[in-house]
């Protein structure tokens, strides 16, 4: 079987979808794609069929909370890490996303993989992922309140106990009382 | 005559199908609509059974014996680790990635430290790698050895596990002279490791590795040909290599399909480049030859360690550069210098770029990877473990479908979970 030449993934995206590819960022011999979340799907259903470029395997989806620095497009971050076993090589294809409506196409529908890392992220960041099959948390418990890895989310010390909060604190304290 | 559930009017039947707590209507599009009315039985397993590894919740729909669906619930042993990594400086953070998958500490700490490294583009010296890759392939047996008692504890082979946690006890015996901890010890941080090797290790790692291959053949003779063992244990989980992909499976279990992929040979860490070992496949991608590769990499992991101890090459054990890792404490006495790098480091910490990077070893699991997102400051903005023990828990449910109640013990056992990998 004739092996296609590699293809540099960037430039490949750029020639064949111009409209989609928003940035392409390299950090450490680390290639980022960053496209908008509404072409997520077909940027992802791109790489992985393309011959030359072939990102069959979906190693980590990850979300990251930009709060409060605002000098990045968007308030979330979501990053797809794609391996490709043919070319041994990895790419990660990024997007943005609005603190007011945060909703990512669901990668389900090209790796099943993405079923778990998905309700991760939806359970730890909030971000919702439409066309999802199973949109549950996972690791927090169902009526958990709130999204712990936002950063705006405390990381639950105790109030510290003063003579004037005393009583407050003890009302919320969730030992019996007599 | 008495009534059974399924002679009760539709509205009852949904009332008194509870075989679980909470409302079964949330259960709608997640079980077949016959366990809705009743007709399967919807049972509930672990999250305290002995056979989950930890705690691991099962909600299985069973007709008759045959599993129907199986969606599994974790999150119980959910201790916010990535969390409170965002709150600590990156050197004090080591010490929580111990705590994730407790059978391979020194494998998350490696892949932390890894990630560490690549944004703050430090150097590790060569001993180090040489050094790290000792400990990884120790860890890879310790996991190993824990995995192969109990699994065969799980179906039912009692003696394989006091035999596997005679040999893990000298492994962790060894990571006591490292470290000062038989499990938690934190010994690999960025830059490199926390100390040298001690005089006494050498020698007693020798030792382990000339009777320990001896030991690999024993445990094989009890579980290879054992009719009982084969009869629970082939064609039992059959994962096909495409379907295993696509399920992000990795590691072992990924290659028990065939699919030929160790992040130790494709994109090789810490010099594994250097040593010539194999990579066992299986063709069957069954509950047997999950169980069959974990034996062979063992003595590969052997033949590995044995390789890196020859090459042991001399020089620092970690990195040169004082803004990452503290001067050595004799120079404290002399250089004001170092007096100052210890005081920021142990103070401040060291600071990385506003930037991502990600990083992936092979864990005795599959592949581990670390996300690290920094802020430019001391502490990092994002840190997330991709964990193979995560995909695999969320492969089960399909893995499983169509076996008997019996055989899950056995496919959960093969997939080689650990629930504080998955939890984190």
């Amino acid at each position: 079987m004739q092996l296609v030449k590699a293809l540099d993934p960037a430039q490949a995206l750029q020639e064949a979808m111009p409209e989609v590819v928003q940035d392409i960022h390299v950090f450490r011999e680390e290639t980022t794609i960053i496209v908008a979340p509404k072409d997520i799907v077909t940027t992802l259903r791109y790489l992985r069929d393309t011959p030359g470029l072939l990102y069959n395997y979906l190693s980590d989806i990850s979300a990251v909370d930009y709060y409060p620095d605002y000098s990045r497009p968007e308030r979330f971050g979501v990053s797809y890490h794609l391996y490709s076993m043919l070319y041994n090589r990895r790419l990660r294809v990024k997007t943005y996303v609005p603190e007011d409506d945060p909703v990512v196409p669901t990668a389900t529908v090209v790796w099943p993989a993405a079923n778990w890392l998905e309700r991760e992220i939806y359970d730890m960041m909030g971000i919702e992922f439409a066309g999802h099959p199973d949109m549950r948390r996972v690791l927090m418990p169902q009526d958990w309140d709130g999204h712990p890895h936002r950063r705006d989310y405390p990381l639950g010390y105790e109030t510290v106990m003063f003579s004037f909060n005393v009583d407050e604190i003890d009302r919320h304290k969730p030992y019996a009382k007599q | 005559m008495e009534l059974t559930r399924r002679d009760l009017p539709a509205e009852r039947q949904l009332k008194e199908a509870k075989t679980w707590e909470g409302n079964i209507e949330e259960l709608r599009g997640l079980v077949s609509e016959r366990a809705l009315t009743g007709e399967t039985m919807l049972l509930n397993m672990g999250p305290h059974h002995p056979s989950t590894h930890g705690v691991l919740r099962l909600l299985l729909e069973l007709d008759g014996e045959e599993i129907v669906t199986c969606l599994p619930d974790v999150g119980f042993l959910h201790t916010g680790i990535e969390k409170n990594i965002e709150a600590k400086t990156y050197e004090k953070a080591v010490t929580l990635t111990d705590r994730m998958d407790y059978l391979a500490p020194m494998s998350n700490n490696t892949v932390f430290c890894m990630a560490i490294e690549k944004l703050g583009d430090i150097d590790v010296p060569e001993r180090a790698q040489v050094i790290r890759v000792i400990c990884l392939e120790l860890t890879r047996l310790n996991s190993h050895l824990v995995w192969l008692g109990t699994h065969a504890l799980d179906m039912g082979a009692m003696s394989v596990f006091l035999y596997c946690f005679r040999e893990r006890e000298r492994i962790l015996d060894m990571f006591e002279m490292l470290s000062g901890q038989r499990m938690m010890g934190s010994y690999i941080r960025p830059g490199g490791v926390w100390r040298d090797l001690p005089d006494e290790f050498l020698p007693v790692l020798d030792e382990f590795l000339g009777y320990f291959p001896r030991k690999v053949d024993d445990y094989e003779k009890l579980l290879k040909n054992n009719p009982i063992w084969r009869d629970r244990t082939e064609g039992i989980g059959v994962v096909e290599p495409e379907e295993a992909l696509a399920l992000g499976m990795s590691g072992p279990s990924l290659r028990g399909s065939g699919v030929n992929w160790d992040l130790r040979k494709a994109m090789p860490y810490s010099g594994y480049e250097n040593y010539d070992f194999s990579v066992p496949l299986g063709d069957h991608g069954d509950v047997y030859d999950r169980f069959y590769i974990r034996i062979e990499e063992m003595r590969e992991s052997v033949k590995i360690i044995q390789q890196a101890v020859k090459r042991l090459p001399k020089g620092p054990f970690r990195t040169q550069n004082r803004k990452f890792a503290p001067p050595p404490r004799a120079e404290l006495g002399r250089s004001m210098e170092a007096v100052i790098h210890h005081f920021k480091l142990w103070t401040e910490g060291f600071s990385l770029p506003d930037e991502e990077v990600y990083v992936a070893i092979e864990s005795p699991r599959g592949e581990l990877g670390c996300y690290l997102h920094g802020t430019g400051g001391n502490k990092p903005r994002r840190v997330h473990f991709k964990t193979p023990s995560f995909m695999h828990i969320s492969a089960l449910g399909t893995i499983s479908e169509g076996h008997m109640l019996a055989d899950l013990v056995g496919i959960i056992g093969s997939i080689d979970i650990v629930l504080g990998d998955s939890d984190r």
